[in-house]
């Protein structure tokens, strides 16, 4: 995950509760409080956990997957739908 | 120089609606609530007569009434809606998204009591329990005022420093179905006074754009905002809210040149003796009656005031300190009650900023006037009676009275 950066404080942001920046740049992973780590020696590209990830932030290029932490909320979902224990959920 | 000026005989919900008119308000919506009816009913007139190119807006509540209000302003429309006690309070979520989204709304707002029980006659307890939202509040005291604070309201609201909606509020039935000869002036002043809506640039992904719904220039209005951002974007309402004070001043003083009517300094009305060691504030008509009181007590030789608030929100801090400073005792009118606290909510405001001053008069508050109860020159007599005891004796026997509760 990226680093933490320092916020604009509220003279610089936008009125109105506008968005300014693209949710991209909202990096949503910081409100994980538990990161999930692969062990890609028990995985078994079966993409299970791809398919059940309601963030998307598990990719696949084809020969291996990654996980996104910028975005990914630790919800454990990928963890517990794992038939081989390839994932496991390490507090952050 | 003021301009000449027609005088027609309209109440203060008709004056409502014809202020609107000539301010060529882009979308009107609402839903018919009394005291607040006229207005619309008029407003709908001008429609169907075509005075008007208003998008008018029919909904089945006022929560709508005020959503559709967003929408038009987001859009970059001038917008207008009017209503009352009931219709306000189920307005209450848009009336706050309004004001967060920065929306220069005017409603006018004749007011009547909450229910219950059910009650259609004036007090303050509609406005008053928005007084938080971060809307403009300002009160006018008859049906010339409401035309004249129509008017003003939207070259507030639009203020670049400001963009905040407002509400205009009066008293229900005692402004909103009285007759008065009212000055209006001609269209195209108005029109030059008043100009086209002004919408602010933002940045966004590094483009200047305008603040408005644009396909052209598409952009989030309304996103989420949890503890990382949501605390800034009401610290930037708390300091909209504090430039509105001086824009109601130099609006109020521009508004004079062509109007040549004036309203104290736009925040506050003083009227009475200088010398004055009594005073009374309060909102709106009662104003009025308070001073046909001053004016006897003028013609006997008892030097007493009154201070009529126009301007609740903003809070005219330092104005009413500067007021205040040479009285030795005030009391202040409420119409609306604090139930479970110390006094009504401008006591409390008053009291308040009273604290940091070395010197300060000795203040009371009277609840009174709630659900209609008439407020006669009689009952205002027996305050400034109750005044003149507290000054002989020095003794305050409760800091909240009931004026005219049996």
């Amino acid at each position: 995950m990226s680093e933490k950066q320092v916020k604009p404080g509220w003279k610089s942001i936008p009125i109105g509760g506008v968005c300014w920046k693209s949710s991209e740049e909202y990096s949503t992973g910081d409100w994980r409080s538990n990161r999930p780590i692969l062990d890609s020696d028990k995985c078994t590209n079966c993409l299970i956990c791809y398919i059940y990830c309601p963030d998307s932030c598990i990719s696949w290029d084809g020969e291996k997957i990654t996980i996104n932490y910028d975005y990914c909320k630790g919800c454990g979902i990928c963890a517990t739908e794992c038939p081989v224990t390839a994932i496991e959920m390490v507090k952050e | 120089m003021s301009v000449k000026q027609k005088i027609i005989g309209i109440n203060g919900d008709e004056a409502a609606a014809y202020a609107l008119k000539q301010c060529k308000v882009d979308l009107l919506s609402a839903y018919p609530i009394t005291p607040q009816t006229i207005i619309v009913e008029k407003f709908s007139e001008y429609v169907a007569n075509g005075e008007v190119e208003t998008e008018f807006v029919t909904v089945e509540s006022e929560h709508s009434a005020m959503s559709v209000c967003i929408g038009g302003a987001a859009a970059g429309g001038r917008v207008c809606t009017a209503t009352a006690s009931a219709g306000l309070a189920l307005m209450h979520e848009m009336v706050f998204v309004a004001a967060s989204h920065r929306l220069p709304i005017v409603m006018t707002v004749a007011n009547r009591a909450l229910s219950g029980p059910i009650n259609i006659h004036p007090d303050h307890s509609d406005s008053m329990a928005e007084r938080d939202s971060s809307w403009i509040q300002l009160y006018a005291e008859n049906p010339q005022e409401v035309y004249d604070t129509v008017i003003q309201a939207f070259k507030i609201a639009e203020d670049p420093t400001v963009q905040l909606p407002c509400m205009v509020m009066f008293d229900g039935f005692i402004v909103s179905h009285t007759l008065q000869n009212v000055s209006v002036l001609p269209d195209n002043i108005v029109d030059k006074f008043v100009g086209r809506r002004r919408i602010p640039k933002i940045n966004v992904m590094g483009r200047e754009i305008e603040y408005k719904l644009d396909v052209k220039n598409p952009l989030t209005m309304g996103p989420l905002a949890l503890f990382d951002y949501y605390f800034e974007h009401k610290r930037q309402q708390e300091e909209a809210i504090r430039n509105a004070k001086q824009v109601i001043c130099e609006i109020n003083d521009e508004f004079a040149k062509i109007s040549g009517r004036k309203y104290g300094d736009g925040l506050l009305q003083p009227y009475g003796h200088e010398d004055a060691e009594l005073a009374i504030i309060c909102l709106g008509s009662t104003a009025g009656t308070a001073r046909t009181v001053v004016d006897e007590y003028r013609t006997k030789g008892i030097k007493v005031k009154v201070i009529r608030l126009k301007a609740f929100r903003p809070f005219p801090a330092s104005e009413l300190k500067n007021a205040l400073k040479n009285l030795k005792l005030v009391a202040v009118l409420d119409r609306s009650g604090g139930y479970g606290a110390i006094g009504g909510p401008v006591f409390n405001e008053i009291r308040s900023i009273l604290y940091d001053c070395k010197e300060r008069p000795r203040i009371v508050n009277y609840i009174y006037g709630l659900g209609g109860r008439d407020v006669t020159p009689k009952l205002i007599k027996k305050v400034y009676e109750d005044l003149e005891d507290i000054l002989k004796t020095g003794k305050v026997e409760e800091n909240v009275k009931f004026l005219g509760v049996r």
